[in-house]
């Protein structure tokens, strides 16, 4: 049977239908159906991923008028369904977290949690943008709708302090890094006449050394806010107030979905820059840099870490220290290795939060020390944190071993030494403070001893996330398949 | 065959993990692959050699990479020490009522750490070759943690820490050798990349061999990289301990003698040097801490860490007699120390301390572990009549023949005359320890103390059955060390051939 395959197009205007609608049936629906916004994003999302899934890379050249602006390659397309497969987990996990959220929020004539589940699916059709834009223009405008749509996510909290806090943080900093990167985008513009990211690159081969200096000075620019979205450091210092402070889903998404897209400008702008001779040799320089300071800052400041969900914050730096590694080891590989490694790395965090909010709410807190104990308490939440704690720390049998040994087979290949020994390095440091979790959840007695009780979706998501894992861990093929 | 071999652990795991009945399943499991490796064992035709019982599903196909399993004369000496020591480890655990918190994921985590080790030495694919030997660390992690004695958490972090930066060292070396072929033959496949390495299609830097030397090492606790195996074998519980030092911790000397010598010898030899100096450490230095040990568990432990010193040796001379020593005494070794382990951690479930100072006469109270300790010893030692003096013997001749021309010594004959030393080092500790837990007066408190128990819930299980086994294999391959003998050389023959004429 030939089942027909969905433009890629489609699947991101599906999305924004289903934004919209749901805007509007929030505005004009009664008070009392409202939940009904938060089942109908995650089914609409889940129907929009299983679509996906059929359809095929396309050339709009030709087609369209916008085919400069727009491509649906196997890279966008798979990180379109990255960005579909995290929304929908995080939508999943807004379910289990309303009542947090009931909590933070003012009654009900004054606005409620809807928009809570309507936000991201316009942040994640911003990330479909992203992944699919060949443009500056179109990559500033997609990565201003994610952004936007986060500044209001995570803030949403509105009595309590700590979430206000970190939407302060957020908005100011992200508007800072906006400004670099559109200020990058305008030297770039007036250097060679083009926003096209192909268009660029062709001006600039054929430019006299002296006359490159302005694109330089604009390439900085926009490594400076591709860094402040991806937590590179030094543009980290946002990150861990920030996860701290949003609600939990929002960070999840954060540190996946706007990671994600981060990751699929930054490969194809530095593609595009690395295209460049003259220019080759100088970003990979720079990236490698970032690479080596952003491992050694995520990794470390990890150590002393007690709350989870800061532990997590540094670890997203530290795996962006990873995923900038294989960025700077550019070669034949580079696309695969960012694009496994993502997808470990989406299911492997989102589990972690996933049981994160679980015990969260019956708990109360998401220090670690909330963890103790969790094997008694509930077996099944317990077995797939280890399984998420050790695949983030990359033991063998999990996608997140694979993803390392990618990475570090593509330094090798380039002879990146540094970038070698520096990650040899922090990865025993990420052993230990991942399993600190482990030590939490196993060795440690339980102060309460009731158990921990989660509804079916959720163990149902926590059974197939842990499954994945193993799986990739052994069998890759599927998404390396997905890339070709 | 082999693939059930690693199945059957595995599923028995998680059985146990969903609630069935843990110690017969662990039983029933591990008894199952006993009888399987038997049959392996007899099915082998030794007569056509080589690999077999091969499977292979492929899972990457543009990486080569695949799920390959086989086994030569070698991986089934191995497989053999697996599940006996397997086996033994799950007999001596205590019974499910006597373990305080969760028995289900003890018996699970015991049973994991077998199916690391099945599978480690069962893969025919680099891969899965490395990635088996990580499964053995999260559960060695749980157990010390969880049930561990003295300082657990101290112990169960440094032997975490250590192992995993060791195996990332490893890997980063494995992956060096991946990379160092041309882009369009790269493969996973062992066997693929021995027969590429004798056509001399490998050129691997140097720098890699140093980084899976070190790696393997760390993992074996080659000196100085030692100080992880005494504390973690005095802490964690007894089956683990035997788990760890009978079994695991010869993965990383059978990855030098299956991986790094066969595939990169030019550098092997060019790195011998570094590598006698170490071991040499090994034999010498921690022998004499050996000696100065207070307490029974980590006298054990550094004396596992000395021997170690001299299947390094075997491995380094890299001729035929030397090479079959280091395998053989491998597997002498590994029963030898499995049982010292299950005696001591039954002593101490029996007196509830294992400070020399403490213990004294016990042979009368306790006549058979006495004697069984004795064997043990004697076999610990090297003592005629035992596997390991037969592996012993066979190293120091393969050792020594590597001298030059001319009346000088070469730096492994020294090196011999050093290890010959070990010997007696090994005598006197183990010869104290004997004299200071089993002989002099008995202290009233101990003379109470029963040789057997039935398996009961008030007492242990009795380790009877469980060390007798043991001890019978060590003295079937001090008896008769040709069986065994015969049954590797085949599978080491051709590495070391080429060893030598690339030197």
């Amino acid at each position: 049977m030939n089942l027909p395959s969905p433009n890629p197009l489609l699947l991101d205007l599906a999305v924004l239908a289903i934004g919209l609608i749901a805007l509007l049936m929030e505005a004009f629906e009664d008070e009392k159906k409202k939940t009904f916004t938060g089942w109908m994003s995650v089914f609409g999302i889940g129907m929009i991923f299983v679509f996906s899934l059929f359809a095929h890379p396309m050339s709009y050249d030709g087609v369209y008028q916008f085919a400069t602006f727009y491509m649906a390659d196997a890279t966008a397309l798979f990180f379109k369904r990255i960005a579909l497969g995290s929304t929908l987990l995080v939508l999943i996990m807004s379910l289990e977290y309303r009542g947090t959220l009931a909590r933070y929020i003012p009654g009900v004539g004054e606005g409620g949690q809807s928009e809570f589940f309507i936000l991201p699916v316009f942040a994640c059709l911003g990330m479909m943008w992203m992944a699919s834009a060949a443009d500056f223009v179109m990559i500033f405008v997609s990565l201003e709708l994610v952004t936007i749509s986060f500044y209001v996510l995570v803030s949403y909290m509105r009595r309590s302090a700590v979430c206000l806090e970190a939407g302060v943080k957020y908005l100011i900093l992200g508007a800072l890094s906006t400004g670099f990167f559109v200020y990058g985008i305008a030297w770039i513009f007036g250097v060679t006449g083009q926003t096209n990211l192909g268009s660029v690159a062709q001006v600039l081969r054929q430019l006299a050394p002296g006359a490159q200096s302005g694109a330089l000075f604009g390439m900085a620019l926009i490594m400076v806010g591709l860094g402040f979205k991806i937590a590179a450091v030094p543009f980290q210092l946002w990150v861990p107030d920030v996860y701290q402070g949003a609600p939990t889903p929002v960070t999840a998404l954060l540190s996946v979905g706007s990671k994600a897209a981060g990751f699929i400008v930054l490969m194809r702008v530095l593609g595009m820059f690395a295209s460049v001779p003259s220019l080759h040799g100088k970003i990979l320089a720079v990236t490698a840099g970032m690479a080596v300071l952003t491992l050694i800052y995520g990794n470390f400041a990890a150590l002393p870490q007690n709350n989870l969900k800061r532990l997590m914050a540094y670890s997203s730096i530290g795996h962006a220290g990873y995923l900038l590694v294989a960025m700077a080891s550019l070669g034949d590989y580079t696309v695969s290795t960012v694009s496994f490694y993502l997808a470990a790395y989406l299911l492997m965090t989102l589990l972690t939060f996933l049981v994160m909010i679980v015990v969260q709410r019956a708990t109360g807190g998401d220090d670690i020390a909330c963890f103790k104990g969790l094997s008694q308490r509930s077996p099944l939440l317990a077995f797939g944190m280890l399984i998420a704690m050790l695949s983030l720390a990359g033991v063998p049998f999990t996608a997140g071993f694979l993803g390392k040994f990618m990475v570090f087979r593509d330094a090798i290949l380039q002879k990146q030494w540094l970038l070698v020994a520096v990650g040899a390095v922090t990865v025993g440091a990420g052993f230990y403070y991942y399993l600190k979790v482990v030590c939490a959840m196993y060795w440690n007695i339980a102060t309460e001893t009731s158990a921990i009780e989660a509804t079916t979706l959720t163990k149902v998501t926590v059974v197939v996330l842990a499954f994945l894992i193993v799986c990739l861990g052994v069998y890759p093929q599927p998404i390396l398949s997905m890339l070709e | 065959m082999l693939n059930l071999l690693i199945a059957i652990p595995i599923v028995a795991a998680i059985a146990v993990l969903l609630g069935a009945p843990a110690r017969r399943t662990a039983l029933l499991a591990s008894a199952l692959n006993f009888i399987l490796t038997l049959l392996v064992l007899f099915g082998y035709n030794q007569a056509k050699g080589g690999y077999q019982f091969q499977s292979s599903v492929s899972l990457v196909p543009e990486w080569h990479l695949a799920f390959y399993l086989g086994v030569d004369g070698l991986g089934i000496l191995m497989l053999l020490l697996t599940v006996v020591v397997a086996v033994a480890a799950i007999w001596v655990a205590p019974p499910p009522e006597k373990i305080e918190r969760a028995p289900n994921l003890y018996y699970a985590s015991l049973l994991f750490i077998a199916a690391g080790a099945t599978g480690a030495f069962a893969s025919l694919d680099l891969f899965f070759f490395y990635a088996f030997h990580e499964l053995a660390l999260i559960p060695t992690f749980l157990l010390i943690g969880i049930w561990g004695t003295g300082d657990r958490a101290g112990a169960a972090w440094k032997i975490t820490i250590y192992l995993a930066l060791g195996s990332f060292v490893l890997l980063v070396g494995l992956t060096g050798l991946y990379t160092s072929i041309p882009a369009d033959s790269r493969t996973f496949d062992i066997v693929r990349l021995q027969e590429m390495a004798r056509t001399g299609a490998i050129h691997a830097p140097p720098w890699v061999y140093l980084c899976t030397m070190l790696g393997f090492g760390v993992l074996v606790s080659l000196f100085p990289f030692h100080t992880w195996a005494p504390q973690a074998y005095a802490s964690a519980p007894t089956p683990a301990t035997m788990l760890h030092a009978g079994v695991l911790k010869k993965f990383g000397l059978y990855g030098l003698l299956r991986v790094a010598l066969p595939l990169m010898p030019q550098a092997a030899h060019s790195w011998n040097t570094l590598l006698l100096a170490l071991l040499a450490g090994n034999i010498l230095y921690v022998g004499l801490v050996t000696i100065s040990q207070k307490r029974l568990d980590s006298m054990l432990g550094y004396s596992s860490v000395m021997h170690m010193g001299y299947i390094f040796l075997g491995l380094a001379s890299m001729n035929l007699i030397g090479v079959t020593g280091a395998a053989l005494l491998m597997f002498a070794h590994g029963l030898s120390i499995a049982a010292l382990f299950a005696i001591a951690g039954n002593i101490r479930q029996k007196t509830g301390t294992l400070e020399f100072s403490q213990l004294g006469g016990l042979a009368t109270p306790l006549p058979f572990l006495g004697f069984a300790f004795g064997l043990a010893a004697f076999a610990a030692i090297g003592l005629p009549g035992f596997g390991n003096f037969a592996a012993e013997l066979m190293v120091f001749f393969g050792a020594f023949k590597n001298g030059g021309p001319g009346l000088a010594f070469s730096d492994f004959q020294i090196v011999t005359v050093v290890a010959l030393w070990g010997v007696v080092i090994s005598a006197v500790y183990m010869l104290r320890a004997y004299r200071a837990v089993f002989m002099g007066e008995t202290p009233a408190r101990w003379a109470g103390l029963s040789d057997c128990c039935r398996c009961s819930s008030e007492n242990s299980c009795c380790i009877r059955p469980a060390i007798a086994l043991l001890l019978a294999l060590l003295l079937v391959a001090g008896f008769q060390p040709q069986l065994f003998v015969n049954l590797v050389r085949p599978a080491i023959l051709p590495a070391v051939t080429h060893a030598v004429l690339s030197k």
